[in-house]
């Protein structure tokens, strides 16, 4: 029988398939971990609707359970309360940054959800001088800018 | 009616609307007139049919026949597809497919918001993730409709022509069917004409940036609540759902 400290420590190696750098513990994802006897429960909450990766981070935190060799276990994916990027830990926003993703604007900016963009430095140099190129980037979850300083484009992850 | 069934037709209808729409926005991937439009376009449907996903799951599961969301999206005909028609009508050219996208886009963003004090839990927990989604959907398809009113006269042009030939479709989205009357009195879903008011002054306010004039409301298409569709989405479901058709139950 494992306690839920174990369980969620197990669960550090389950990483957004996207963005391998971060846990889905610092993504904000990871909502709750239940121990009931030998029975272990996990929660999970989807970043967007359609995000093709919750599927498979479901399958990973399966895979991890039962290569830790737990039995009986349940994932979950619940919707509400609501993802949010603000979610999204401290070392998880860090992470980010070093893997060349800008990490989201707070959602008390309400401009970054409503209005123009935010500023925005750049990861690769650090520039503030950065255009939106797209809303849209390679995933739902972020989107396109170019920095005029380095040239280099690079991708932010939205305020949600 | 019972309320179970209104419920129902209502999950499905919010379902059909984004899957519909979804799928003739994922047209576009890989025919994008812009690279970046291309990538915006393939994220937008993936959202609409993420939340299509929820709706039709919970029309399942209030049904309580079995039914799973793929079956629902793949095993059903077009009478029993309840989308309004402007979702369905072809993608057309770029001007088209964004007048059609802002006009949906205007009335999905207050009705979500409107669903987020829904006191059906689930419905207002679909609404909570789609309702930031969708204010992005509006804020892309606003800003495109305003790029080509307030463009060359030849974007103008098409951007003005596409308004008045999708103006006949709008009517459509603010009469309620029997279902969407029932929950609207339970409290449960807003009132359309709440959602009207909103929806128009949006419109009012994006064209008028836009340079573009309202069209004037005419003879207004519907049927789509109740099943009755327009010629184009008998090819659209028959394209979208052939793997299923063909390989019964074949999961990869």
């Amino acid at each position: 029988m494992r306690t839920e400290a174990e369980i969620r420590e197990l669960l550090e190696q389950v990483k957004d398939p996207e963005i391998p750098v971060i846990s889905i513990r610092e993504l904000g994802v990871l909502r709750d971990v239940k121990v009931e006897g030998d029975r272990v429960e996990v929660t999970i909450t989807p970043t967007y609707s359609g995000c093709p990766a919750m599927d498979v981070m479901q399958q990973d935190v399966e895979q991890v359970l039962r290569a830790a060799g737990i039995e009986r276990f349940n994932v979950k994916q619940v919707l509400s309360p609501a993802w949010s990027t603000d979610w999204i830990s401290e070392s998880g926003r860090k992470s980010l940054l070093e893997y060349g993703i800008a990490p989201p604007p707070h959602t008390s900016d309400i401009r970054a959800l409503k209005g123009d963009a935010p500023v925005t430095a750049c990861p690769q140099c650090g520039s503030t001088d950065t255009v939106l190129v797209s809303q849209f980037g390679s995933t739902p979850c972020k989107a396109l800018y170019k920095c005029n300083a380095c040239q280099e484009p690079f991708d932010l992850f939205k305020c949600l | 009616m019972t309320q179970q069934e209104a419920l129902f037709r209502y999950a499905v209808r919010m379902g059909d609307n984004s899957l519909v729409l979804g799928h003739r926005l994922s047209e576009w991937c890989g025919h994008g007139p812009q690279l970046e439009e291309d990538i915006a376009q393939a994220n937008i449907a993936l959202d609409l049919i993420g939340q299509a996903r929820n709706y039709l799951t919970y029309a399942g599961e209030v049904e309580g026949k079995g039914r799973s969301e793929d079956d629902l999206a793949y095993l059903r005909t077009d009478r029993d597809y309840l989308n309004v028609l402007l979702t369905e009508l072809p993608k057309g050219d770029y001007a088209q497919t964004i007048a059609r996208s802002f006009l949906f886009d205007a009335f999905h963003l207050p009705l979500q918001q409107a669903l987020t004090t829904s006191t059906d839990e689930r419905l207002k927990g679909i609404a909570d993730k789609a309702v930031k989604e969708v204010t992005y959907h509006l804020r892309h398809s606003s800003e495109w409709l305003i790029r080509f009113g307030d463009g060359t006269e030849e974007s103008h042009n098409r951007a003005q022509t596409a308004l008045d030939d999708l103006w006949r479709f709008t009517g459509e989205l603010f009469i309620p069917d029997e279902a969407e009357e029932l929950l609207a009195k339970a409290g449960i879903t807003p009132q359309l004409d709440a959602i009207k008011k909103e929806w128009s002054a949006t419109v009012d306010r994006v064209l008028q940036e836009a340079t573009l004039k309202r069209p004037t409301d005419g003879w207004m298409a519907s049927g789509g609540k109740k099943g009755i569709h327009t010629e184009h989405i008998g090819p659209m479901l028959a394209e979208m759902q052939t793997l299923q058709r063909t390989y019964p139950g074949v999961e990869w």
